[in-house]
């Protein structure tokens, strides 16, 4: 028996790299051996990925993308449809939690320098996929057709329809209509389903095989391949397969516990992760009294409304929202440090950072609150630190008082 | 064989080709963007909308679906014409100096006949339907709320002829669609041609 399987291994291996790919990515690929905690959300995001589209997969076998059915037929999916609420309540749920993930995998990047030389493309790629995942989540958010969906869409099209000389007519190819209307949905799922999950998978294989062409960074943010034993291996590195595939593995328990919690038990998660008012199907004559973006997407619209308009236009504010999202392409180049970790960074680069913390979720509390002027006042403060965050780095990296780092990686 | 290339030629073909296939490419592509412009249908969807107003009680507002949006039909009552010319330092635009209306609406009133204003009940910041809130001096809106509409996404405000107030977000006065009286209490929305409907 073992000798077939070899036998076709070896088959395949002569008209595929088959053996070599496992090689270089799981069995052989050298990861530090100082992971700590913060590395379970690489795994954990690819964990989630591959459940929103296999749950996506099964709520498409019911979904009707049309104006007058989609609401119902969600409705149908809870109700009538073999555990049809369990498919749809995981694909919600996976959608927060897929955010959840992605905050703490990029907070991990900013702590320990993960963007700095030469994981400079590996971040900039994973950028892009947070980017694709804004424009996938925003979308789905729409086929409930609920009065949030519409009312959600209805504002970030007009975001566009904003920009000088070519907002209206970029607005109408957005819509396809001059309302966000049943044409609007229909391009919305086909974009949902097939356009952007298949760039998602093809930059997310990108950035695993940017990551390990560089390598993984780790808590001490230096670099294991300095130091190699006689087979050119790095001396603090380990093999992925079965070092990181076990932890990972101990992750992905961890996380399906908290996973099924909330499905099971609180799966609106208090009108966080499904809107009230979604639950209301959409009503083009009406707003709502209070509405609010899903909350992965509040501290850029807190943003958005902090900024007053210019110019009788309200083109600023969008123009602040979309640098406060694109500004992280650049960190690579704005963080000027000696050091990458923060293990070794001195109070300053510690400082800034803790008070972006404040400002991201701040901002994101307040993008759930209705616009007060206390409110938007505050949002402008949280607003300016948190560009100050950015904007300043290339000068209080540079004056900060460093500690010197180890010259092997380090592990309690 | 090799030091006979022609490298100006072969330059001058690479850029020929990859020209003419851009060409064919944009053209290729610019039927799939085309496609996503409004449809034959959803422009012939726009017809106009014939509204009576007589029975609309003074102070009340009634709201009529055109071109798939709400148009906001305001009987005005002496009271709250008379707040109108009381907060013009208030206002971002309160001569209406930014073509939002036509041309016959162009006063402090934003309509035709000053009782009756019809307004399109779209916030010009981000496309949300404002909430109507005639009451003077509610405790939300502040003691010196005249009546207006207060817009729930992003808290801008507009006074009872739908004049924005500054410092909300929304830049400008709401619009104010072309309309006609038919008769008395009859009006056409979305048509002022001078022929009789």
């Amino acid at each position: 028996m073992m000798k077939l399987l070899n036998g076709l291994i070896g088959w395949i291996d002569a008209r595929f790299p088959l053996i070599s790919t496992y090689k270089a990515h799981v069995s052989e690929y050298y990861a530090p051996k100082n992971f700590n905690f913060w590395y379970f959300f690489g795994s954990l995001a690819l964990l989630v990925l591959v459940i929103q589209i296999v749950s996506g997969i099964f709520l498409t076998m019911n979904y009707k993308p049309d104006a007058l059915l989609a609401f119902a037929s969600v409705e149908y999916i809870m109700r009538d449809v073999q555990w049809g609420w369990l498919l749809r309540y995981i694909h919600s749920t996976g959608a927060s939690m897929f955010f959840v993930v992605l905050y703490l995998h990029m907070f991990r990047g900013l702590m320990y320098g993960s963007y700095r030389k030469p994981r400079e493309l590996l971040w900039i790629i994973g950028m892009i996929i947070y980017l694709a995942l804004m424009g996938e989540a925003f979308m789905g958010y729409l086929l409930p057709w609920g009065q949030m969906s519409f009312w959600g869409a209805q504002v970030i099209v007009n975001l566009f329809s904003s920009v000088p000389f070519i907002g209206q007519d970029l607005a109408l190819l957005i819509r396809g209509d001059f309302v966000v209307s049943d044409t609007t949905l229909n391009r919305f799922f086909a974009l949902h389903v097939v356009a952007i999950p298949l760039i998602v998978v093809l930059i997310v294989v990108a950035h695993v095989v940017a990551l390990h062409e560089v390598g993984s960074n780790n808590p001490d943010g230096i670099e294991i391949k300095k130091h190699k034993d006689a087979n050119g291996n790095p001396l603090d590195g380990i093999p992925f397969h079965p070092y990181y595939t076990v932890k990972d593995g101990l992750g992905a328990v961890g996380f399906l516990i908290i996973f099924c919690a909330i499905i099971f038990f609180a799966p609106d998660m208090g009108g966080y992760f499904l809107e009230y008012n979604n639950f209301v199907p959409a009503n083009p004559m009406k707003t709502p009294e209070h509405i609010a973006p899903v909350w992965y997407f509040t501290p850029y619209y807190a943003i958005l409304r902090a900024v007053p308009p210019m110019f009788g236009s309200q083109f600023p504010g969008v123009v602040a929202m979309g640098v406060a999202t694109v500004i992280f392409f650049f960190l690579p180049w704005l963080d000027r440090g000696k050091v990458k970790s923060i293990r070794y960074r001195g109070p300053i680069y510690k400082t800034f950072l803790a008070l972006f913390v404040i400002s991201f979720v701040g901002l994101g509390w307040l993008g759930l609150m209705p616009a007060t002027p206390l409110y938007t006042w505050v949002s402008r403060v949280l607003a300016v630190v948190y560009f100050a965050f950015f904007l300043l780095m290339p000068w209080y990296t540079k004056i900060d008082k460093t500690k010197p780092e180890p010259d092997r990686v380090t592990s309690k | 064989m090799t030091e006979n290339v022609d490298r100006s030629k072969r330059r001058l073909l690479i850029a020929a080709t990859t020209a003419a296939g851009g060409v064919a490419a944009a053209g290729a592509g610019a039927p799939f963007v085309l496609s996503l412009m409004p449809s034959e249908r959803a422009k012939a969807a726009g017809a106009p909308v014939d509204v009576d107003v007589s029975a609309i009680e003074p102070g009340m507002m009634i709201s009529v679906e055109w071109q798939g949006k709400p148009v906001w039909i305001v009987r005005r009552t002496k009271e709250m014409l008379d707040t109108l010319a009381k907060h013009d330092d208030k206002l971002v635009d309160p001569k209406s100096s930014v073509p939002q209306q036509p041309e016959y609406c162009n006063n402090p009133y934003r309509s035709i006949k000053p009782e009756f204003l019809v307004v399109l009940g779209v916030c010009t910041h981000l496309g949300c339907s404002p909430t109507y809130r005639p009451e003077v001096a509610p405790v939300d809106l502040g003691t010196d709320w005249p009546g207006g509409w207060f817009c729930p996404c992003h808290g801008s405000r507009f006074d009872l002829s739908a004049r924005v107030y500054k410092g909300v977000p929304a830049p400008t006065n709401m619009i104010v669609p072309p309309h006609k009286y038919l008769s008395d209490g009859r009006i056409l929305i979305g048509d002022d041609s001078k022929e009789a409907a």
